[in-house]
């Protein structure tokens, strides 16, 4: 099935974190495939953040109930986890050659870079399809001072990122209802 | 790290006891794995409490290493680490086991959150807490690039990559599929790396030791 193909791959590439998969999964679900909009896709990646568990895991989770139901689930899920298992057990069989061969570290040195692009992007559509700079002087304000108070909640006070999130919920109540 | 437990499998008391240890993994995962809110670097202090304080399995330099490669593979970080712990305690049934372990929870909380979520999607209290909780997001994922760039951008070629990364993102998602892109990334990474040692051979001695990139909560 398509799904199970999409999430493996994805599982297969994404290297560098939960949010570099973000812009992949958006691109293949969104605008190639297009089983969701935008606007769902921004709240999945909300309420993937505040499940626990990698993110990652969380959205494909998601994305297979919307498409299929539970049987959709365990086929994303499966499609996600496998490429970790089959490349983690290659790779703690290597472990130790690994971690001094020249090309593998050359290619992470490429890879890190390409992904915090990547991480960018991801940032970029996100404020674009919020709307975030928008004619409504009250919302982009308002929204302003939620991204600021996230930013400085998550460098300054290092909060959690769950607590950040319930908190902003409450702000966002509290703003916008 | 010596593997006790794989060394005696020939003893048919050690292949219950095998079986007993990858019981004992898959709970271990289960229980630390719903706790780790909002991402999964939570779990790797836990983890090492239970792993290194409590129980004895590793010592803290594997889990350094274990963080370190599991961050250098595809995939989400908190999959990884269980896997190759898994691994590391109990060969490959140790890793499916924990795997299932790590997945179950969180699969199971994302179920019904998604459900919850279906039915109450058009409460407008609740399309108001997304308004800032989207935001929010973008917060943590401009938070998880600065972290990122911190390591990842060391040097001119790094942000040229980067930038590069980002305006063929931007302009061309939709002709070059992103996958792609990475893959250039990667071979630009190996050739650029070629090129400076060639042309520039560096001083190895005054390099600085590669740190892990430590995270304050894993995503």
């Amino acid at each position: 099935m398509i799904l199970f193909f999409i999430f493996f791959f994805i599982g297969l590439i994404s290297f560098g974190g939960g949010y570099a998969m973000i812009p992949l999964i958006q691109t293949e679900v969104v605008e190639r495939q297009q089983w969701i909009g935008m606007v769902d896709f921004s709240n999945l990646v909300a309420l993937a953040g505040v499940s626990p568990g990698p993110i990652g895991l969380n959205l494909a989770v998601a994305t297979g109930f919307i498409y299929n139901g539970l049987g959709g689930v365990i086929v994303a899920a499966l499609g996600m986890i496998l490429p970790s298992l089959i490349v983690m057990i290659i790779i703690a069989r290597m472990a130790n050659r690994l971690q001094h061969n020249k090309i593998w570290k050359y290619a992470l040195y490429g890879v890190r870079a390409t992904v915090t692009g990547f991480i960018l992007y991801s940032a970029i559509i996100f404020i674009k399809t919020n709307h975030m700079i928008s004619s409504n002087l009250y919302f982009t304000l308002t929204q302003l001072l939620i991204f600021l108070g996230s930013l400085f909640a998550l460098f300054y006070f290092k909060k959690h990122p769950l607590y950040v999130i319930i908190i902003s919920g409450l702000v966002g109540i509290t703003l916008y209802s | 790290m010596k593997n006790v437990f794989l060394s005696n499998f020939t003893n048919t008391k050690a292949k219950e006891s095998h079986i007993h240890q990858c019981l004992s993994i898959l709970f271990i995962f289960l229980k630390l794995s719903p706790v780790s809110f909002g991402g999964g670097f939570a779990l790797l202090p836990i983890l090492e409490k239970e792993l290194v304080t409590k129980r004895k399995w590793l010592s803290s330099s594997d889990i350094s290493d274990i963080f370190s490669l599991s961050q250098s593979a595809p995939g989400a970080i908190a999959l990884n680490s269980a896997i190759y712990i898994g691994y590391r305690l109990q060969g490959i049934l140790g890793a499916i086991f924990a795997l299932i372990g790590i997945c179950l929870p969180t699969i199971f909380i994302m179920i019904v959150l998604s459900i919850t979520f279906s039915y109450y999607q058009s409460s407008p209290k609740i399309e108001a807490a997304l308004q800032a909780i989207r935001t929010t997001v973008i917060a943590l994922i401009v938070f998880a690039a600065y972290r990122m760039g911190k390591e990842a951008i060391i040097d001119k070629s790094t942000a040229t990559i980067a930038v590069g990364t980002l305006i063929l993102l931007y302009f061309f998602s939709s002709y070059i599929h992103p996958m792609l892109i990475l893959l250039f990334g990667a071979i630009s990474g190996i050739i650029v790396m070629f090129i400076k040692n060639k042309y520039f051979p560096q001083k190895e001695a005054t390099k600085k030791e590669e740190t892990p990139i430590i995270y304050d909560y894993m995503i």
